[in-house]
């Protein structure tokens, strides 16, 4: 690990740099909590974030997007849709948000190709901060994960101090660095930096067993267990809004007589009307139906098609379920259930 | 930059072919491209299929029912049910679609070639068989004998009635229609579908059956088909789901691990009975 050093005093510079050729997306604090907003001062910056409310997903992978527009009627046009290819970049992303895109890119990359997706995605500039405190239902390193890793993004700053500890893991990173704001790092800060890891992955108290979860999830999918979980389950969908790996979505027509738009839209599969048919049949009519096949996208169907599990340890489900459905709970319960 | 799949190309309605009426109507719309280059392109397999959509209302997956065989158009068979096929029901010819695909696999054509096939058909379910049917007919000196089995509620809701008058008139195919309740003057079967295939009790020599339908009848279907003895790699079906995006991303299709849009819709019996999951 050969590093670099940013001074805090030099961090406001550093933002500007990367404003000048980007823009600049970054954790804002507002009313108490903490957002990613696109900045225009480096002091909107709220270094010491938490966990931001939502996760940055939006910012790829927008919550409504045009697909393209359209005349509609006896003189049917289409006309494609403008993809913005500008540059952007997201300023301290944490290290499981930033997992999170390489958890969903193959979605969108694969097969057949999302330009919207991936023209964003490669045109996105990721400067990582690690998490030195996580949250309380935080639990990346069920995954092996470490809230202070630099494997998802194009560099990392870890906060040692008076300086942050910086990591580069991408081509991108490699020119960012170039800047005479970076000093190189001693084996000093090498080892402060291990020291703020360290101390961070022990804060986090909550574990989620995933021992060959995929495997054990196969053999109790008809398990009574299921409803048990799904009973108090109150269908809204806040589980997947806040995930930053949930990618399910909708498409709509929007439409007067002489304009419209086909447009995309989030969708959860927490509503029985996700599977309806035009029939009236629906193979996922309950909850249980449908928490279940939650758990599994995540916990059996990623790891069988992309061999990783779908979910990054960010606790937001946890954090904004109003009736308490804990997915390290859930998961860890399943694995447990004798088939 | 890839181009955008989501975005269909247009298609003229050629033709509009009533097939049933009344409170499940179902009609065939043969499409033709308004690119000329990519009307001559357009490749597909019997069992994939197509979004079709009205600008405005909205886009649905179907099967696509005509036959690759048959060249200068496409053609889809809608029941009307929703809020875009109630849409599509009421369009006129000339009105112009949105059509993106084809998507999804397809039959083994090639595997089947030297076998007798059984089509097992209920209601709407014969649009992706009509395909299929035809697709062998125009390729018969490639496979061996042909039964089409194929039932309906009433003789109203029997779709490609005219198109089942032809066939039965050829030598080359057996065709075992009925339909669920008696009716005055209806000599054929009287009953469900998987009871019409005990009756009709084809050899599993040889044979591959395709069958599809609503859930309960495919269900029914396979467990006779394996009472005539039938093994899993002969029985093939073909499903549907809602869909919206139709290439694997949406999420809402899937059994298990597969997405039907894409790593269907057409599944063998021994894939679907390894495949866990709500369908």
């Amino acid at each position: 690990m050969s590093g670099y050093i940013l001074s805090k005093d030099n961090l406001p510079k550093f933002i500007t740099e990367i404003m000048g050729k980007n823009k600049v997306f970054a954790p804002v604090e507002v009313n108490d909590e903490t957002y990613f907003k696109e900045i225009k001062n480096p002091k909107d910056i709220n270094m010491k974030y938490d966990n931001s409310k939502l996760p940055p997903k939006s910012l790829l992978f927008c919550q409504t997007e045009t697909l393209f527009k359209f005349t509609p009627g006896t003189k049917v046009k289409i006309q494609p849709p403008d993809i913005n290819n500008s540059k952007k970049a997201i300023f301290g992303i944490r290290p499981c948000d930033a997992k999170s895109f390489f958890i969903i890119d193959p979605v969108f990359k694969e097969d057949f190709e999302d330009p919207f997706y991936v023209t964003r995605r490669d045109n996105m500039l990721l400067v990582g901060l690690s998490c030195t405190n996580p949250y309380p239902n935080c639990f990346c390193t069920s995954f092996n994960d470490s809230p202070a890793s630099s494997k998802h993004v194009d560099i990392l700053l870890t906060d040692i101090g008076e300086k942050y500890f910086v990591e580069v893991n991408s081509e991108k990173g490699k020119k960012i660095v170039k800047s005479s704001l970076f000093k190189p790092a001693t084996k000093a800060d090498e080892t402060k930096k291990k020291e703020v890891e360290k101390k961070a992955v022990n804060s986090i108290t909550r574990f989620q067993k995933i021992d060959k979860i995929d495997e054990k999830l196969d053999k109790i999918f008809e398990n009574h267990f299921w409803k048990e979980i799904a009973d108090k389950c109150l269908r809204c969908g806040t589980c997947t809004y806040l995930c930053p790996t949930c990618h399910c979505f909708d498409i709509q027509d929007e439409s007067t007589m002489i304009e419209g738009g086909r447009v995309r839209i989030w969708d959860t599969c927490m509503i029985p009307e996700y599977t309806l048919q035009a029939s009236g049949y629906n193979p996922r009519p309950t909850r249980a139906n449908r928490v279940r096949n939650r758990v599994y996208h995540k916990y059996n169907y990623y790891p069988k098609n992309l061999d990783v599990i779908a979910c990054v340890g960010c606790g937001r489900c946890i954090e904004g379920c109003p009736v308490n459905i804990d997915i390290i709970d859930v998961v860890t319960r399943a694995g447990e259930v004798k088939p | 930059m890839s181009e955008n799949p989501y975005q269909p190309n247009l298609a003229t309605i050629e033709n509009i072919k009533e097939e049933v009426g009344g409170e499940r109507a179902i009609k065939t719309f043969r499409l033709k491209f308004q690119d000329k280059n990519l009307q001559n392109n357009f490749m597909f397999q019997p069992g994939q299929c197509a979004m079709v959509s009205l600008l405005g209302k909205g886009e649905c997956m179907f099967a696509i029912s005509s036959s690759p065989t048959k060249k200068g158009y496409i053609e889809v068979s809608v029941m009307r049910h929703g809020k875009v096929t109630k849409a599509l029901h009421e369009a006129e010819v000339g009105d112009v679609v949105g059509v993106r695909g084809p998507y999804g696999n397809n039959f083994d054509m090639k595997g089947w070639k030297g076998k007798n096939i059984v089509f097992i058909g209920g209601g709407i379910g014969q649009a992706p068989l009509r395909c299929l049917i035809d697709y062998v007919l125009d390729n018969k000196k490639d496979y061996g004998k042909l039964d089409v089995i194929y039932g309906a509620r009433t003789t109203e809701d029997i779709s490609f009635k005219d198109e089942f008058a032809e066939l039965e008139k050829r030598k080359d195919v057996s065709v075992h229609l009925s339909i669920d309740v008696k009716e005055d003057g209806w000599k054929k079967f009287v009953g469900f579908v998987p009871d019409n295939l005990l009756k009709v009790k084809p050899s599993p020599k040889n044979t591959i059956a395709v069958t599809c339908g609503p859930p309960i009848m495919i269900k029914f279907v396979i467990q006779n088909l394996e009472k005539l003895g039938f093994n899993d790699d002969q029985i093939f079906t073909t499903l549907e789901m809602r869909m919206k995006c139709g290439i694997g991303k949406c999420g809402r299709c899937n059994i298990g691990n597969l997405y039907v849009c894409k790593d269907g819709p057409v599944f063998s019996y021994r894939e679907l009975k390894k495949l866990q999951g709500e369908r």
